[in-house]
């Protein structure tokens, strides 16, 4: 299967290189042209306010956008994931390393989003690098084994509608879901060597390009 | 609280969600604000861009707290900002700040002539000038956890970036190629720690991401360095130096990510304006040359 990263910025090489061990055939995306004949697409981690900026300059959001509604699996991890949110809430600025977010106006949200899941999501949640941190935690869905997570400058998910399913929660915080074709992770599975949520997504992949060619 | 090992992993991390990004130099949260704008990755907070400290001289040290919280409270890409080589206690001066980088950097007027910080004594993570491979593996040592290859600061003439990156590569294929019986004999050549050698000899690469600056003033510049092998660009005085930093930022931003394709190059190349005066490094007096601070 063809799988596509989105490769504007951020940490595309190391998505390729999970999906390669994987035995599926990653395409790095960049332009519109690129998302022809994919069987899905990750949507990596990296600045979000970067990433939308480049998306909307080079004309790739609309096409990106339209092809997820058609049916397009797609993965955002943390700042694909915001990408991805419905709602964002928390200004991005934060003073201290571990005082939680404001709610005040996000006058520096990325500029554009695709805007598709049903989640709300706040930016920067845990504060700046002084916050980041890892740990592991049981994935039902993904692994019977806990998977190791890598929180950098993460966001969670602070609530979700009544069709997105609830994969992972760290400390009652949701930090992974999925609605139907599309699921978010606001750590990196690309940043360690376990590569269950790669094979959980392309199970996804699979599935949803097996009931295209069946109907 | 996060033991020494993950946080100095969860510090190499960051850097790699910065790859294919542009890290600029700005002196006013209004500035942080169009870099943030054009799609930087990130924004160095300091008081004088390079060019200008070049040209006012005087010591050049770790900027006022109070500019760099004013730059944290107006965007929410990470903040780096500078401290003087050695200089341990501005460290933990921007430590207490929070801020999401430190750049122990040979801008600033070094303050120990003979020793780094000791960066594995620090939760923030560092990044660090090198002009090759073995300066690039001590900084690592002593707790690094990126490096940017140093050009010359300031001047405009991308000429020091190419050396120092060619130089890099030079040095990690001599290190690759090399049979494991000469490793020790390379570790104890290029100054650098003997563990860093092997890894780079089974890897073929730095334990940490690489980007590139000093000198880079257009998107050609940039696109060149990421053709040479970088993960990523510092532009210091290159953008609120030029006669239209917005426009220029973002053309700087494009370059980066599409730095293999020459058409796409050639449109975001067209009509930047002025771009900054540039200064000859050849022109400098060796002595003045920031790029030979770091020991």
């Amino acid at each position: 299967m063809t799988i596509g990263v989105l490769a504007l910025q951020g940490a595309f090489r190391e998505h390729i290189a999970h999906l390669a061990s994987l035995g599926e055939e990653p395409r790095r995306v960049r332009t519109a042209d690129n998302l022809t004949g994919l069987d899905g697409i990750i949507l990596p981690g990296g600045e979000s306010t970067a990433m939308a900026r480049l998306l909307l300059d080079t004309g790739l959001l609309q096409p990106l956008h339209d092809a997820i509604v058609d049916g397009l699996p797609v993965w955002g991890t943390c700042a694909g994931l915001i990408l991805l949110a419905k709602d964002i809430i928390g200004d991005g600025a934060i003073v201290g390393s571990h005082t939680a977010a404001k709610d005040a106006v996000s006058h520096s949200a990325p500029p554009a989003r695709l805007a598709l899941m049903d989640i709300t999501v706040r930016r920067n949640a845990y504060g700046r690098q002084l916050g980041s941190f890892s740990t592991s935690a049981l994935v039902p869905a993904v692994s019977d084994a806990p998977i190791k997570m890598v929180f950098i400058r993460a966001p969670y998910i602070e609530s979700a509608g009544p069709s997105v399913d609830i994969l992972a929660r760290v400390d009652g915080r949701i930090v992974a879901a999925r609605e139907g074709h599309m699921l978010a992770t606001s750590f990196h599975p690309e940043l360690t060597d376990d590569l269950a949520f790669h094979r959980y997504f392309a199970h996804l992949c699979h599935a949803r390009t097996s009931a295209a060619r069946s109907a | 609280m996060t033991d020494a090992n993950t946080q100095n992993q969860l510090n190499k991390d960051l850097a790699e969600m910065l790859k294919g990004g542009v890290i600029m130099d700005v002196t006013t949260p209004e500035q942080a604000r169009i870099a943030e704008t054009a799609g930087a990755a990130a924004v160095m907070a300091l008081e004088r861009v390079p060019a200008d400290i070049r040209a006012e001289g005087g010591v050049a040290r770790m900027s006022d707290p109070a500019m760099i919280k004013s730059i944290q409270a107006a965007v929410s890409i990470p903040v780096m900002a500078k401290v003087r080589i050695g200089h341990f206690v501005e460290a933990q001066i921007l430590e207490a700040l929070s801020i999401d980088y430190i750049d122990e950097s040979e801008v600033l007027t070094p303050a120990d002539d003979q020793n780094h910080i000791d960066k594995h004594a620090f939760r923030v993570p560092f990044v660090c000038g090198a002009r090759n491979l073995g300066e690039a593996l001590r900084r690592i040592g002593e707790g690094a956890s990126m490096i940017r290859t140093k050009g010359e600061a300031g001047t405009g003439d991308v000429i020091e970036a190419v050396r120092h990156m060619r130089t890099m590569t030079d040095g990690i294929r001599r290190v690759q190629a090399a049979s494991p019986m000469e490793l020790m004999a390379i570790a104890k050549e290029y100054g650098a720690p003997f563990d860093l050698i092997k890894y780079v000899h089974e890897n073929g690469k730095l334990p940490v991401v690489n980007f590139a600056a000093g000198g880079i003033a257009t998107p050609a510049d940039a696109a060149l360095m990421m053709q040479l092998g970088s993960d990523g660009i510092f532009v210091g005085s290159g953008i609120f130096k030029s006669g239209d930093p917005a426009k220029r930022a973002k053309a700087i931003v494009e370059a980066v990510t599409y730095y293999d394709d020459p058409e796409k190059l050639a449109s975001v190349s067209e009509d930047l304006g002025e771009a900054m005066v540039g200064i000859h490094v050849s022109d400098i007096p060796a002595e003045e040359r920031l790029a030979q601070r770091g020991w």
